[in-house]
Parts: C-alpha cells; structure tokens; sequence
C-alpha cells in the first residue's frame, strides 16, 4: 500500500501531513515514510529515531580511459545530453549532465568509457517503534533528483514487505521529480491551500495526476483563509476533498519549532483521524 | 529571489517589488512549474511561442521486427512490451536516444519534444513579464527557465532598463541552478521555521558556489522569534545582509484572493516595509 502526498505549490503543508499522519498510523499499524523531496528534505526535522542505517547514493557515469581511447569521436555523437565531449586530445565528462544511458559506453567500439560509480547524495533509514523513516538527500551542486528518488524508491521496495503502509512525502511542483515520486503510488493526496495560487497550483497537479492515471484526493490545509473557490473545484470535478485542516497560528507556531500537531490540537487531529481512515478504506478495497 | 522551500512568499515579495519598480524592470517567473506570478500581475500576453527541448523516441510499428534490443538497452524501463507490440511510455523515456542507435531496423525516431510555452506580457504595472507553462510531466531541465530569463536579459537590453526581478522555484535542482546562473544579487526568503532554516541553510551552500551577493527576507518573523534570532545569527556569519521582517500578517492571502500585490493592498506597516527593501536592494546595486 503505497501513498504520495504531493501538491503543486510548494509549503501547502506536505511535510506536516507526511509526519503527522505516519506517526498517527504508527500508533497502531507498521507504517514506512519516505521522504522523497531530496533536494530539501524536512520530514527528519519532525521525527526522531534511531538512525539503523546510511548509504552514499551513486549514479552511473563514464569514465574515459586515456590508454584504449583512440579518439574515433563515437561517444559524443552518442550522447544526447552533451554530458560527453571530445576536445582535442582527450575526452571531456559532465558529471551533472549526464542521464547514465550507458550509450557511450557499451557503443564505445574500444571499451574506453568504462560506467563508474558517482556520488549524488545519501540515505539514511530510522526507526522509533512502529515507523520507519528513510530520508533520501542531493548533494549541495547535483542537479538531478530523479536518480536519487528512483533509488529511494528501490530501497523501500526491497526492504518492507507489501503490505506495509508506505507514506512519500513527494517533493512540490509538477515536473519530472513529482512523476518520478508518485509513478508507482496506489494513491495521491494533493495538499492545498484555498488561496488562488493553491488553486492555480492544484489544477496542474490534478492535471499531472489524470495524466498519470493516479487515483488521488485532495486535503485542504488553513481551511478558512482566502475563498471557497478549492472546495467548488473540487466539486465541479468530483475530486474527493478528504479533510480540511483549520487555519491556526498555534499550528504554525508548532511547526516552526518542529514539533509534530496532532498531539497538542485535537481539531487538527480530527481531520488526520479522516485521512487515516480514507487510507484504511482504500487499503480494505472499499474505495478503489 | 530564491527560498529553498517552497510557500515562503517568494512570488508575493517578487510582485511588490515589479509594483514598485514598475517600468524601470523586467520580471521573469521561473518557477516554470508552478508559475504564480500572472495571478498578481495581471499581465496582457503580447507575445507566445513554444518551447522544444529533448527528444522522445518513437517506434515505427511497420519497421520494427520485435527484436526486444531497444527495451533491453533502455536504462528507463520505457519500453514496454504491450499489446504484443514494443511501445514507447513518453513520460518514461529520458530522450536519450539508446535504442534508436542500436534499432536493426531503424524503426526508432527520436523526436522533438514540446516542453511548454513562454510568454511575453505587459503587466498592470506597467513592466515587461516573461513567463512559461511547462507542460504536464515534461522535463524540468532548468532549460525553459534559462529561456524566460534570457529572454528578459534581451528585453532588458533592448530597452535600456537596468533591472531584472528573476522569481525563481523551490529545491536546490536544475531549475534553481538555472534560475541563479549569472544573477548579481540573490534575495533568499525564509521564515522562522526549522524547514525554513533547513532549506536556507542548503539554499546559500548553493549561492555560494556561483559566489553571488545575497541579502535575505525574514517572512512571519513573530511567529517564532527565538528562530529568527537563528536566522540573523546565520546571515551574520555569512555576511548576507538583512533587508527585512516580514510579520505573520493574513493581508498576504487576503490580498492574493483579491488578485493584488501586497503594496496595493496595504498602505501602512507591510508596504512600508517593503517599500524600504526595495530602496535597500536599489543602493546595494548601485
């Protein structure tokens, strides 16, 4: 069972709904979240566990070995990313440009670009009582977090069973990472803000989501600013709106410290307790 | 104008000052994924063209002998066999162009990919807007957003103004990288959270690599000042200058919902605010 919880615009509340609601679950249930916005993770700010285990991440990239190199100019007419290039004598790779497709080297007609491995971030994976915490980091000057996420993904997939609750906190906007972090979801919830940039913002992610073919919902978080335009969208277009978190100073002031809500606001808790229990229906078969 | 997280108020803060530079500016959105900007700025679209960059591969069904090399080079998984035929999943290729070197037949063609669209606008403030549509899902390579911005470098050459207001997105990826090559001054908007300091703590790791002056905006400093007091330790220590405390103030979605910058909307504390980081950030460049 897996979960996305995604939003277009960036600081809708992702993060405290991804922390939130994993250690709700955890309270009964074996539960995994994954922070998967590896070029700003925050999650690891909310939750303290022990930290089991860390990893280097690494892509795959070429390297050029000088001595069998006969300079034929094959891999920079493979390569489509410019991420290799022949510049007189030698052979020149862009580390960060490169999309490890392997052309360069496995066309290379004299083994000359042997892939090696290349540090792109770290992971690391926590546990406090029921729930797992793996947070997934881009090193400062990498620009590509989809490898990383991919990877991410990977670790979950090989270390918890199935039918563990899995919860990804997906990094914002609508472009290559989001898809990367939500392609292999059961289900997304869309994190909004009844504002019009929340809702510019949630159009295009509903937009992404149908054109993934993700079943998905939405959660309103500071319900109560701005307007009712959100809530009449999603009726227009019969996107379920799971729960409608209040705007409150007292839950921004927890958050800025970094403590997690729900322990403290019991209004607030009242809408996890919708989403946690959307989620158990979804899991049991009685949505989808 | 850059933040590391996302929600901060960096398309807010980058309206008032295209406000209050007015036609002495040209504002580029480059958060090309979720661009705001023209929800406040109202602009007028005089110009729309689209944008390619990559490519997708597709498979000619007629030339192809099912052979399976193409699926089995693609490092993507984006060719699936579906429906007793091999298939392309385009939100799955990366363009790299693999399987149509290595196609027997050459049934593979590598096409150009229509990423999105840029605009050029007239806003209500009188200044130039370029701005962009990504399309659903396409890849965010930090390429569009080198477009909007060197398209507003020419308009600002072109018509001799000094200035350009450059909003950028969340994260510290492509898009961000892209959106900070070549700046001369960085505005990093933060809040007094520990997410917020978080990500301007990675943010300026980032900055620093392309060694740009930066000055920062505290947004909701009251909302945890000990925080705050966290952040102006930072900037200290790095010597970014401090241009304002923004407080936790609703006229900022008060006047989003009403489709107006904050300077419109208020005339007292927050524009006078703001009024005087925009003459901070005017002296500094000067």
């Amino acid at each position: 069972m897996k979960i996305a919880i995604a939003s277009g615009k960036g600081g809708t509340g992702k993060t405290t709904l991804s922390t939130n609601l994993s250690t709700l679950i955890a309270e009964t249930h074996e539960v995994v979240l994954s922070d998967l916005d590896v070029e700003e993770p925050n999650s690891g700010l909310f939750i303290k566990g022990l930290l089991l285990h860390r990893e280097d991440k690494f892509k795959m990239i070429p390297e050029w070995v000088e001595d069998k190199c006969t300079l034929c100019g094959e891999c920079q007419n493979n390569c489509n990313y410019h991420a290799v290039l022949q510049l007189g004598p030698m052979i020149m790779v862009f580390p960060e440009l490169c999309h490890s497709c392997y052309a360069c080297s496995e066309l290379c007609p004299e083994d000359a670009l042997p892939m090696v491995p290349y540090k792109i971030g770290e992971l690391k994976h926590f546990k406090k009582g029921n729930l797992s915490f793996v947070e997934s980091r881009l090193d400062i000057g990498e620009e590509q977090a989809v490898p990383l996420i991919a990877q991410t993904n990977k670790f979950i997939d090989e270390h918890f069973s199935e039918d563990v609750i899995k919860i990804y906190d997906a990094p914002p906007g609508t472009s290559c990472p989001v898809i990367e972090a939500t392609k292999k979801v059961d289900f997304v919830i869309l994190v909004t803000e009844p504002t019009p940039f929340g809702l510019h913002d949630l159009q295009l992610a509903v937009e992404t989501m149908r054109e993934l073919k993700k079943e998905f919902g939405v959660v309103v978080n500071r319900y109560g600013i701005g307007n009712d335009d959100v809530l009449s969208y999603c009726e227009r277009e019969s996107i379920p709106v799971i729960a409608k978190i209040p705007n409150s100073r007292e839950i921004a002031v927890l958050y800025s410290r970094g403590s997690l809500i729900y322990p403290e606001i019991p209004e607030f808790k009242e809408q996890l307790m919708k989403v946690k229990e959307y989620i158990f229906n979804i899991k049991e078969g009685v949505l989808i | 104008m850059i933040s590391g997280k996302g929600g901060t108020g960096k398309t807010s803060l980058t309206a008032s000052f295209a406000m209050l530079g007015g036609e002495d500016v040209v504002v580029a959105d480059c958060d090309v994924d979720a661009a705001d900007m023209h929800l406040l700025l109202k602009p007028e679209i005089h110009k729309s063209e689209d944008f390619f960059s990559g490519q997708t591969a597709k498979i000619d069904q007629n030339l192809c002998n099912q052979c399976g090399k193409c699926a089995e080079v693609c490092r993507f998984d984006a060719i699936p066999f579906e429906d007793e035929k091999y298939i392309v999943s385009p939100l799955d290729c990366e363009g790299c162009g693999y399987c149509s070197l290595i196609c027997p037949t050459e049934a593979i063609t590598m096409e150009d990919q229509n990423v999105g669209k840029w605009n050029v606008s007239k806003t209500k403030a009188g200044n130039t807007l370029v701005h962009a549509r990504l399309n659903i899902g396409a890849e965010n390579s930090g390429k569009l957003v080198a477009k909007v911005k060197n398209e507003a470098k020419r308009i600002a050459e072109q018509d001799k103004l000094d200035w350009i207001l450059v909003d950028g997105s969340p994260g510290v990826g492509c898009p961000v990288v892209s959106s900070l090559a070549g700046a001369s001054f960085v505005i990093l908007v933060t809040e007094p959270t520990v997410s917020g300091i978080h990500d301007l703590i990675r943010v300026y790791k980032l900055v620093k690599k392309f060694n740009i002056r930066a000055g920062c905006i505290i947004n909701k400093y009251d909302l945890n000042i000990e925080k705050t007091k966290e952040i102006l330790d930072f900037l200290k220590e790095e010597k970014i200058v401090h241009l304002a405390n923004l407080p936790y103030d609703e006229s900022f979605v008060e006047a989003m919902s009403q489709g107006e910058t904050i300077v419109e909307y208020d005339d007292g504390e927050l524009n006078a605010i703001l009024t005087k980081s925009w003459d901070t950030i005017k002296q500094i460049l000067n």
